[in-house]
C-alpha cells in the first residue's frame, strides 16, 4: 500500500510481506518503476514484477494497493477504494499533497486501520473515518490555531 | 502547529528537511508536564515519517525514543494516544524493553474508551511474546466476543498474527472465535473465519466440517465468502491429489453456487477458483466462463482485467471453452488499458482460427513497444503456442519474432523469444533455415552471454545438416573474434561440430581452429587444441564419439565419482564406465531451464581431465535422487552403481488400508525392488514390514531388508535384492507379491501400542512385471546415421519382421514400441509427418552392463501395421533378447 507524490516520491508506504522487497532501497526502486509505468496512463490496474497493482490518482497524489498476482483483483480494488475514500473524507475532499502532509498523522492512523500485517481490517471508508478521525471536526480549525497562538 | 503551518505554506513539504538527530532531540519535549498534545503528535509524526522513508534507527536510539514515548500515556488526547500505539508498533521490531508498557496497554484495552481499545489490543499483541501472552489471555478472550466490532476484529486479527508465535495458546480460544463467526459485523465474521481456519488447518476433517457448515449459513461478508471459497478449493485439491474427488462433491457445488452471489468480488473469486482447479472439465467451466464473459463488458477496468486474465488462463487448458467469448475479447483489443488489451489478444491467439492470425499480429505489432517485459513474454508464449498449432503460419510469426528480437529488452524476454524460435526450428523442418538465419543475426549483436552460448550450441547441432553449412561458419567465427571467453569457447565447439560432420569444410575448419589455439583464454585454447587434434586424425568413429555425441554420463554423478577418485589416489586410470549414464529427460519435464542445463552440459569438452569439469546445475534426474537414497542403505552399496530406476508402480488401490508402490532399480548384476509402504490405519502400528515375492525361475534372492516399524501415515521402505539370471531371456517375467507384517493395535491419538503383543498378518498385492525397458537406459545419439554405420562393422545384427495386428495407426505403434523397449527415440523420429503410410523409427539405448543397443524400426501401414526390426548391439544375447521380447 503506498501513496506517492507526482514525482514518484514516497509520501507513505507500507509493505506487509517481508519476502517481497525486503529493503527500503528495493521498495523505492519498485515504487519508481511503478510510478513510471502508471503516471501517464490512467488505467487503474497493472501487473509489475509479479504483483498486481491497482491505483488511482488525484491532483498530485497517487494511491496504490499491491497484492500477489494470485490475489483477487476486486479485493485489492475494494481496499484501494477504501483508502482513497477514507483519505478524501478525512481531508474534506481536498485530496492533494499539501493537505495530506498537514494531516499526515491522521492518514497514518487510517492506513493502520485499513490493514494490519497484511490482513484487511476494514474496507468501509465511513466506518474507518469514524474510527480514526475523531478530530475531523476541528481540522478546519487549523486556521484558528494559528490565530490562537 | 505554528511551525508546521508555517512550513507547509512555505516550502510545500514540511517533512522535507527533517533530520533524524534533531527529531530524536525533540523527543525530550515528551517529558514536559503537562504534555502538549499537538506538539508531541507532530514530533511523533515526524519520527514515523522518517521510519517510513526507510531511515534506520539503532537499538539505543529506538529504545530512547520509545521510553520518551511512554511518558505520553499521561495525556488524554485521543489522537496522541493513538499515535503512541502506532509508534510502539513501529518500534517494536528495533527497540528493547517493550514489556514495560504492557500494563498501560492492558489498562487501555479493558478501559471504557472504545476508541482506545481496538488499537491498544493490536499494539499490545505486537509486543507480546509467548510468556507475556499468558497474562493477557483472559482479556483477549473477552475482546474476541466484544460487542464492539472494531474491538472484536482487532482481537481476531491479532490472534491470527499470534498463531505464528504461540499457536497453542490461540487454539484455546476456539470457542470464542466460533461465537465471533456468528457476529453481525461483516469484518468480524471474516476475521473470525480466518482464525478458525488457522486453528484447524492441520485437521482436514475439521476443516471439511467447517466449510460444510458455513456454506449453508450464507455468510454476510463477501470477504468471508471469498475466504471460504479458497478453503474449499484447497480441500478439493487435496482430495484430488489423494484421488477421491468427484465433480458433484458438495464443495464444488458450493463454489458453483457462489457464481450467483450478489457481490462481484465473490462471483469473480468463484469463477477464478473453478478455473484454477486442476481437474475441471469443460462442462464445469462453462458457467464460470459465462460470468467472466459478462465481466468483460464491465465499465470497470479492474473487472475487465481480472476477467481477461482468468480467461487467458482458461485458454491455455481449454481453448474451446473460451471460443464463446471471442467477440467480447475482440472488443477489448482496443481497450485503453494496455494490459487488458494484451491479455485479450493473447487469449484470442490461443483460441482463434488460422485466418485471424495475420490480423491479430498486426494489431499486436502496433503497440508491442508500449507494454512491459512481462507482457511481452506473455505475447511470445502465445506466439509459440500458435506456431505449434498452425505450422503453416511460421513465416509471419517468425518475422514478427525476429523484429521483437531486435528491439530493446531484458534477458528473460530475449531468452523466451530465442526459446520460441528454437522450438519452432525443432518442430517444423520448413522453418529451420529461416529460424537459424534469424538467430545468427541475433548473436551478431547479443549482450547476453548465456543466450549466445545456447544459440551457438544449437548452430553446431543443426547447422551441419542444412543445405549450406558453410554460411554459418562466418557467423560463428565472428564470435571467436569479437566476444568474451565463454562465447568464444562455445563458438569453437560449434565449429568443431561442423568439422566433424561436413568433410568438405574440414580443411577450412582446421585453419580456423589452429588460429584459435592462440587464444588468450585457457578454456578456448584447450578446446581448440582438443578438437584440432581429434579432427586431424581423420578418424570418423573417434570424431563421432568425442565431438558429435558429447558426454552421456550424468554430470552430478561424474562429479562425485571424480571427487572420490581424487580423494584416493591410485595408479589405475579413471574409468568412465563406472559413472552411471544420464537418463534422457522425458518430454514432459523438459522445461526451458532443463533445456538450458542440457545445452550447458554439452559444453564440457575435456573428458579426460577431471579438473575442468564445471559444476553445472544440471537437473537432477530421477536416477540421481534414487541413487542418493539407495546409497544411504549400507547393504545396497556393494552392488555397484545404479543403472536405471523405473517409474513407481502402484501395487494397491490408492484407498486401501496399506498403500504400496514398487520401484525397480537395475544394477549391473542385480535387481533391487524398493517397496514404499504407507500405513493408512490410525489404530495400527506395523512392525517388521516385508514383501514376499514369487519370482520367475532363474532369479535368486540375495538379500532382504524389511522396514522395522511403520506407524500411521508414515512411509516406510522395504527392499528386496535379487541376482539377475545368467540367461538374459529369463530376466523378463511376472512377480507375485505379498505384504507381510506384524500388527499391533495402538491408540490413534498417541500412536503408542496398547500392548507389546501383536499378530502376524498379510496383505495381497497386485502382480508386477520386470520388463526389458527396466534394464535399458535411454541415451541419445546426435547423429544416428554415423553411429549405425559404425555399429554395422563392429556390432552383431539381428533382424525380424512382425505384424502388429492390434494397432490401427503408426502413432500408436510408435508409442507402444518406445514404451515397451524403454529406449530413446533419436533425431525426432518419434514424430510422424501427417498422412504418411510408412515411417522409420530410430532408437538408442544401453543395456545394463554397458552394452550399446541401436534399433531401427521400419513401419508400414496397410490394413495393420507391419514392422521390420533391426537390432545392432555389442552383445549378441542382448540383441536376441530385444527381438524376442518384441515378438
Amino acid at each position: 500500500m503506498a501513496i506517492l507524490d507526482n514525482d514518484g516520491n514516497r509520501i507513505l508506504a507500507k509493505y506487509y510481506d517481508k519476502n517481497v522487497f525486503a529493503t527500503a532501497k528495493e521498495q523505492k526502486a519498485f515504487e519508481k518503476n511503478l510510478f513510471n509505468k502508471t503516471h501517464r496512463a490512467n488505467a487503474e490496474i497493472i501487473m509489475l514484477d509479479g504483483l498486481t497493482c491497482v491505483y488511482r490518482s488525484n491532483v498530485d497524489l497517487f494511491f496504490y494497493v499491491m497484492g500477489s498476482s494470485h490475489e483477487n483483483e476486486l479485493i485489492l480494488m475494494s481496499v484501494l477504494n477504501c483508502l482513497y475514500d477514507a483519505v478524501s473524507q478525512i481531508l474534506r475532499k481536498n485530496v492533494e499533497k499539501r493537505v495530506v502532509l498537514e494531516n499526515l498523522d491522521i492518514v497514518m492512523l487510517a492506513m493502520d486501520e485499513i490493514c494490519d500485517g497484511g490482513i484487511v481490517m476494514e474496507a468501509d471508508s465511513s466506518a474507518l473515518v469514524q474510527r480514526v478521525a475523531l478530530r475531523t471536526d476541528d481540522i478546519p480549525l487549523g486556521e484558528q490555531t494559528v490565530a490562537q497562538v | 502547529m505554528v511551525i508546521k503551518a508555517h512550513l507547509s505554506r512555505g516550502s510545500g513539504n514540511p517533512f522535507q528537511n527533517i533530520e533524524k538527530t534533531t527529531v530524536l532531540q525533540e523527543t525530550r519535549t515528551f517529558n514536559d508536564t503537562p504534555v502538549n498534545p499537538r506538539k508531541c503528535t507532530h514530533i511523533l509524526t515526524k519520527i514515523l515519517y522518517l521510519l517510513n522513508q526507510g531511515e534506520q534507527l539503532s537499538t539505543t536510539e529506538a529504545t530512547e525514543a520509545f521510553f520518551a514515548m511512554t511518558k505520553l500515556f499521561q495525556s488524554r488526547d485521543v489522537i496522541l494516544r493513538r499515535m503512541v500505539y502506532l509508534g510502539i508498533k513501529e518500534l517494536s521490531a528495533i527497540a528493547e524493553d517493550l514489556i514495560i508498557v504492557t500494563s498501560s496497554l492492558t489498562k487501555d484495552m479493558t478501559g471504557k474508551e472504545d476508541l482506545y481499545r481496538a488499537a491498544a489490543i493490536r499494539a499490545l499483541c505486537s509486543i507480546t511474546d509467548v510468556t507475556t501472552l499468558q497474562g493477557i489471555e483472559r482479556y483477549m478472550k473477552q475482546a474476541i466476543v466484544d460487542r464492539n466490532s472494531a474491538v472484536s476484529s482487532a482481537a481476531l486479527v491479532s490472534s491470527l498474527h499470534l498463531t505464528k508465535i504461540a499457536g497453542d495458546v490461540v487454539k484455546r480460544w476456539v470457542n470464542e472465535v466460533q461465537e465471533a463467526v456468528n457476529s453481525d459485523s461483516v469484518m468480524v465474521q471474516y476475521h473470525a473465519l480466518g482464525v478458525l481456519y488457522h486453528i484447524r488447518k492441520s485437521d482436514r476433517l475439521a476443516v471439511n466440517k467447517l466449510v460444510a457448515k458455513l456454506s449453508h449459513m450464507s455468510l454476510k461478508s463477501p470477504y468471508a465468502v471469498c475466504m471460504l471459497i479458497r478453503i474449499a478449493c484447497k480441500l478439493l485439491e487435496d482430495e484430488d491429489s489423494s484421488g477421491g474427488g468427484s465433480s458433484d462433491s458438495p464443495l464444488f457445488e458450493f463454489i458453483e453456487s457462489c457464481l450467483r452471489h450478489k457481490s462481484e468480488m465473490v462471483i469473480y473469486e468463484a469463477a477464478h477458483a473453478i478455473v484454477n482447479l486442476r481437474r475441471t472439465t469443460s462442462r464445469e467451466l462453462a458457467p464460470a466462463v459465462s460470468v467472466l464473459q459478462l465481466f468483460c463488458s464491465s465499465p470497470k477496468p479492474t473487472l475487465r482485467f481480472a476477467a481477461v486474465r482468468t480467461l487467458n488462463k482458461v485458454a491455455m487448458s481449454h481453448p474451446e471453452a473460451v471460443t464463446a467469448c471471442n467477440l467480447d475479447l475482440e472488443n477489448l483489443i482496443t481497450d485503453s488499458n494496455r494490459s487488458v488489451a494484451t491479455l485479450a489478444i493473447t487469449t484470442l491467439l490461443k483460441t482463434g482460427a488460422e485466418s485471424s492470425v495475420d490480423r491479430l499480429m498486426k494489431q499486436i505489432a502496433s503497440f508491442v513497444s508500449e507494454i512491459s517485459d512481462e507482457f511481452k513474454i506473455v505475447v511470445v508464449q502465445a506466439i509459440r503456442a500458435l506456431c505449434l498449432k498452425f505450422p503453416r503460419k511460421h513465416s509471419v510469426l517468425m518475422n514478427f519474432l525476429s523484429a521483437m528480437l531486435r528491439d530493446e529488452g531484458g534477458l528473460e524476454y530475449k531468452a523466451s523469444i530465442a526459446d520460441t524460435i528454437i522450438t519452432i526450428i525443432e518442430e517444423n523442418p520448413e522453418a529451420k533455415e529461416t529460424g537459424l538465419a534469424h538467430l545468427c543475426e541475433f548473436i551478431e549483436d547479443c549482450e547476453h552471454t548465456s543466450l549466445a552460448v545456447r544459440i551457438l550450441h544449437l548452430l553446431g547441432k543443426e547447422g551441419p545438416r542444412t543445405k549450406q553449412p558453410s554460411r554459418y561458419i562466418r557467423f560463428i567465427y565472428n564470435r571467436v573474434i569479437l566476444e568474451n571467453a565463454p562465447v568464444r569457447a562455445a563458438a569453437v565447439a560449434a565449429m568443431a561440430q561442423f568439422g566433424a560432420a561436413c568433410p568438405d569444410l574440414l580443411p577450412n575448419i582446421q585453419v580456423l581452429l589452429a588460429r584459435c589455439q592462440m587464444d588468450t583464454d585457457d578454456e578456448v585454447r584447450d578446446r581448440a587444441t582438443y578438437y584440432y587434434s581429434i579432427l586431424e586424425t581423420q578418424d570418423k568413429p573417434l570424431a563421432n564419439h568425442y565431438i558429435v555425441e558429447g558426454l552421456q554420463v550424468s554430470i552430478p554423478s561424474l562429479e562425485r565419482a571424480l571427487h572420490q577418485y581424487t580423494m584416493n589416489p591410485t595408479d589405475v586410470p579413471f574409468d568412465m564406465k563406472c559413472v552411471p549414464l544420464a537418463a534422457v529427460p522425458s518430454e514432459e519435464i523438459v522445461n526451458p531451464s532443463a533445456k538450458g542445463g542440457q545445452a550447458d552440459g554439452m559444453l564440457i569438452s575435456a573428458a579426460s581431465s577431471g579438473s575442468k569439469v564445471l559444476a553445472v546445475a544440471a537437473t537432477v534426474s530421477r536416477e540421481e535422487s534414487y541413487a542418493e537414497k539407495l546409497r544411504s542403505v549400507p547393504e545396497l552399496v556393494a552392488f555397484g552403481p545404479l543403472f536405471r530406476s523405473s517409474e513407481p508402480v502402484e501395487l494397491t488401490e490408492s484407498e486401501t488400508e496399506y498403500v504400496v508402490r514398487c520401484i525397480k532399480h537395475s544394477f549391473p548384476q542385480h535387481l533391487v525392488l524398493q517397496f514404499d509402504c504407507v500405513n493408512t490405519l490410525s489404530d495400527q502400528l506395523l512392525e517388521n514390514v516385508r514383501v514376499e515375492v514369487e519370482t520367475p525361475t532363474g532369479y535368486q534372492l540375495v538379500q532382504e531388508i524389511p522396514c522395522p516399524r511403520l506407524s500411521y501415515s508414515e512411509t516406510g521402505t522395504a527392499y528386496l535384492v535379487f541376482q539377475f539370471p545368467e540367461e538374459l531371456g529369463a530376466t523378463v517375467g511376472t512377480f507375485n507379491a505379498t505384504l507381510k507384517f506384524l500388527v499391533k493395535d495402538c491408540d490413534p491419538a498417541t500412536g503408542l501400542p496398547d500392548s507389546d503383543e501383536g499378530y502376524d498378518d498379510e496383505y495381497m498385492l497386485e502382480d508386477f512385471e520386470v520388463t526389458l525397458g527396466d534394464q535399458i537406459q535411454k541415451v541419445t545419439k546426435a547423429n544416428f546415421g554415423a553411429a549405425w554405420e559404425e555399429a554395422g562393422a563392429t556390432h552383431c545384427e539381428l533382424a525380424d519382421t512382425y505384424s502388429l495386428s492390434n494397432m490401427g495407426t503408426l502413432e500408436e505403434a510408435v508409442k507402444n514400441i518406445i514404451s515397451f523397449l524403454g529406449m530413446q527415440p533419436v533425431e525426432r523420429s518419434d514424430r510422424i509427418p501427417e498422412g504418411k503410410s510408412s515411417h522409420t523409427l530410430l532408437l538408442a539405448g544401453v543395456f545394463r552392463g554397458g552394452y550399446e543397443i541401436l534399433v531401427q524400426v521400419k513401419l508400414a501401414l496397410a490394413a495393420a501395421v507391419t514392422m521390420q526390426l533391426t537390432v545392432r548391439s555389442t552383445n549378441p544375447e542382448v540383441a536376441e533378447l530385444v527381438t524376442s521380447a518384441v515378438g
